[in-house]
């Protein structure tokens, strides 16, 4: 038996946590750089906000109306994340963390009420770190996702808990499903699907899996056979390494100068370096890209990318550096108003694989192994830009907007809870 | 974290170190005074309404949510949506907050007031530096 364990509106969740007087208030938190709503509750919901507005657009109305807007933070929201995830794994003997604010829990053998189990996971959740969640509980991970959704949408007389197989039809239920609701079912499949004459989760589950494996392959097969409540799709508990790692941003502004673009493309470059250390992780290659706003149809458009491979796979944060910075020299061009620029690492293996070439001395790779774990010790524990290599910081202008960012109350001594009393 | 000390002495050759069988894992103010991780909030106080309590002005609380708040715990407590620290006291009388210095009043939980308790405050860290 599975179950899926989904935080309520998590991000605004977080806020709540330290900021109770927003509970039962509209909150709506923003993209990276003040973009666009990325999560909001149902009070804001209810007042017409939707998922991915703009911010500019609702600026006028959210004042009107109250709505508390946050810019994302990520520190705090990343640390409840593994408060939640914690004491989630008390709870089951697996468990895969799928996403910041997702849980799949393996309840196989346990002989037990599991409606009142989950009562019980949720209430200490909440109690443990503020984070109201739900839970679907199912034979199978896919059918454990739609009793979730409908958990949460009030379905359930548990409350936040739906045990799957206690629903009166799930015929019924499945009949009212949409495609797009299903786990793991794109817009794209589900328009082909339509085109079938399948146009939701009871149809594709009484199609013929082999048909389905033929037309679309063997994850459709396996969604159809999990909609039967038979198991294929196990639970992961450690996540397939990353293969690539991507440091991006729009910029609050746009860039016109060399060294503002190479004092962002430092920054990408040096925290790419440290999410490879981070995973014991090293790259073949980096990628450097830059572009103008695809949107902008006034000015002239340019992207380009320069792609550098190196003779061993390396997390080294001033080689790393080096390469944007030559990489960026290639595909500069002067005259263009640049939105938005990153680092790619294509290719990635452990660290460690490493053949030393014919020119490469042991002593080398041991010395830059030693100051990049001396300079990861020091920024973890005096704060991420204790450290940082000179051309970071020639520019501030690529710096993000966060004009609403909440503190990082769980992982910065300066920006603790603090309570009048 | 936990750190663990390295060996006192080298092993290869000779006798070790009669010390070694005595080394025990450094202290770790961690694993005292934090049970559980998950559930454990800092919070720094302002204010002087808990003095006879030992939480000073700027002090740094450890909060446990985990605990029960149980009639005498000093919790962090939501009352109308706003937080505050005092000792929770359950009697005949009804739930009250009460303050730890005569200078501020205890707060009697009516009808239609809204009471939540945040967490539970397990230590004080008070600096002695001036």
């Amino acid at each position: 038996m599975f179950a899926i364990a989904d935080c309520n509106t998590f991000y605004a969740s977080c806020e709540r946590v330290f900021q109770p007087h927003l509970n039962g208030k509209p909150v709506v938190v923003l993209s990276n750089n003040d973009g666009c709503v990325i999560a909001l509750t149902a009070e804001a919901k209810a007042l017409g906000i939707k998922i991915g507005a703009p911010y500019f657009k609702i600026e006028k109305y959210a004042k009107q109306e109250g709505i508390a807007v946050f810019s994302s933070n990520y520190a705090l929201y990343g640390d409840m994340s593994q408060r939640v995830m914690h004491v989630l794994s008390r709870y089951a003997p697996k468990v895969e963390v799928y996403s910041i604010d997702e849980c799949f829990l393996d309840f196989s053998g346990l002989p037990i009420d599991l409606t009142a189990y989950c009562l019980n996971i949720c209430q200490t959740v909440k109690q443990w770190t503020g984070i109201p969640i739900s839970i679907g509980i199912a034979p199978t991970k896919t059918l454990s996702k739609l009793a979730n959704r409908l958990a949460k949408k009030g379905c359930s007389p548990s409350g936040p808990v739906l045990d799957w197989r206690t629903l009166p039809s799930a015929e019924t239920v499945l009949e009212s499903v949409p495609l797009d609701d299903l786990w793991g079912i794109s817009r794209r499949w589900s328009e082909k699907l339509n085109a079938i004459g399948i146009h939701n989760a009871l149809a594709l589950r009484n199609s013929n899996p082999k048909e389905m494996r033929q037309h679309f392959g063997v994850v459709l097969e396996r969604i159809v056979m999990e909609l039967r409540g038979i198991s294929c799709i196990p639970l992961e508990e450690m996540p397939p390494a990353k293969k690539q790692i991507l440091t991006s941003r729009s910029f609050g502004e746009k860039l016109t100068g060399f060294d503002d673009l190479r004092s962002a493309v430092t920054h990408f470059a040096a925290r790419a370096a440290e999410k490879l250390r981070r995973q014991n992780l090293a790259t073949q290659a980096l990628t450097v890209f830059i572009q103008t706003s695809p949107f902008d149809s006034s000015r002239p458009q340019y992207s380009n990318s320069a792609t550098t491979e190196f003779d061993i796979p390396t997390n080294d944060t001033a080689q790393l550096i080096n390469s944007a910075h030559h990489g960026l020299q290639r595909i500069f061009r002067k005259g263009f108003s640049y939105q938005r620029a990153g680092i790619l690492l294509p290719d990635l293996l452990p660290a460690g694989v490493v053949q030393a070439t014919l020119f490469d001395s042991a002593d080398d790779l041991d010395r830059s192994e030693q100051l990049m774990a001396a300079l990861d010790t020091i920024n973890r524990r005096h704060g991420k830009k204790s450290i940082r290599y000179a051309s970071e910081i020639i520019s501030n202008k690529w710096h993000m907007r966060q004009q609403f960012k909440s503190p990082s109350f769980t992982t910065n001594w300066q920006e603790l809870l603090t309570v009048r009393i | 974290m936990l750190d663990l000390p390295l060996f006192g002495s080298k092993i290869p050759a000779g006798f070790p170190s009669p010390a070694d069988d005595h080394l025990e894992a450094t202290i770790d103010l961690n694993l005292q005074y934090i049970r559980h991780p998950a559930a454990t909030f800092f919070v720094r106080v302002q204010g002087h309404s808990m003095i006879n309590a030992g939480i000073h002005n700027g002090d740094m609380l450890v909060v446990d949510r985990s605990l029960e708040a149980i009639s005498g715990s000093i919790v962090i407590a939501v009352v109308n949506g706003e937080l505050t620290v005092k000792r929770l006291i359950r009697n005949d009388s009804g739930i009250w907050l009460m303050p730890e210095n005569p200078d501020f009043q205890p707060l009697l939980i009516r009808d239609g007031m809204e009471l939540h308790i945040w967490g539970v405050v397990a230590h004080v860290i008070h600096s002695l530096q001036p």
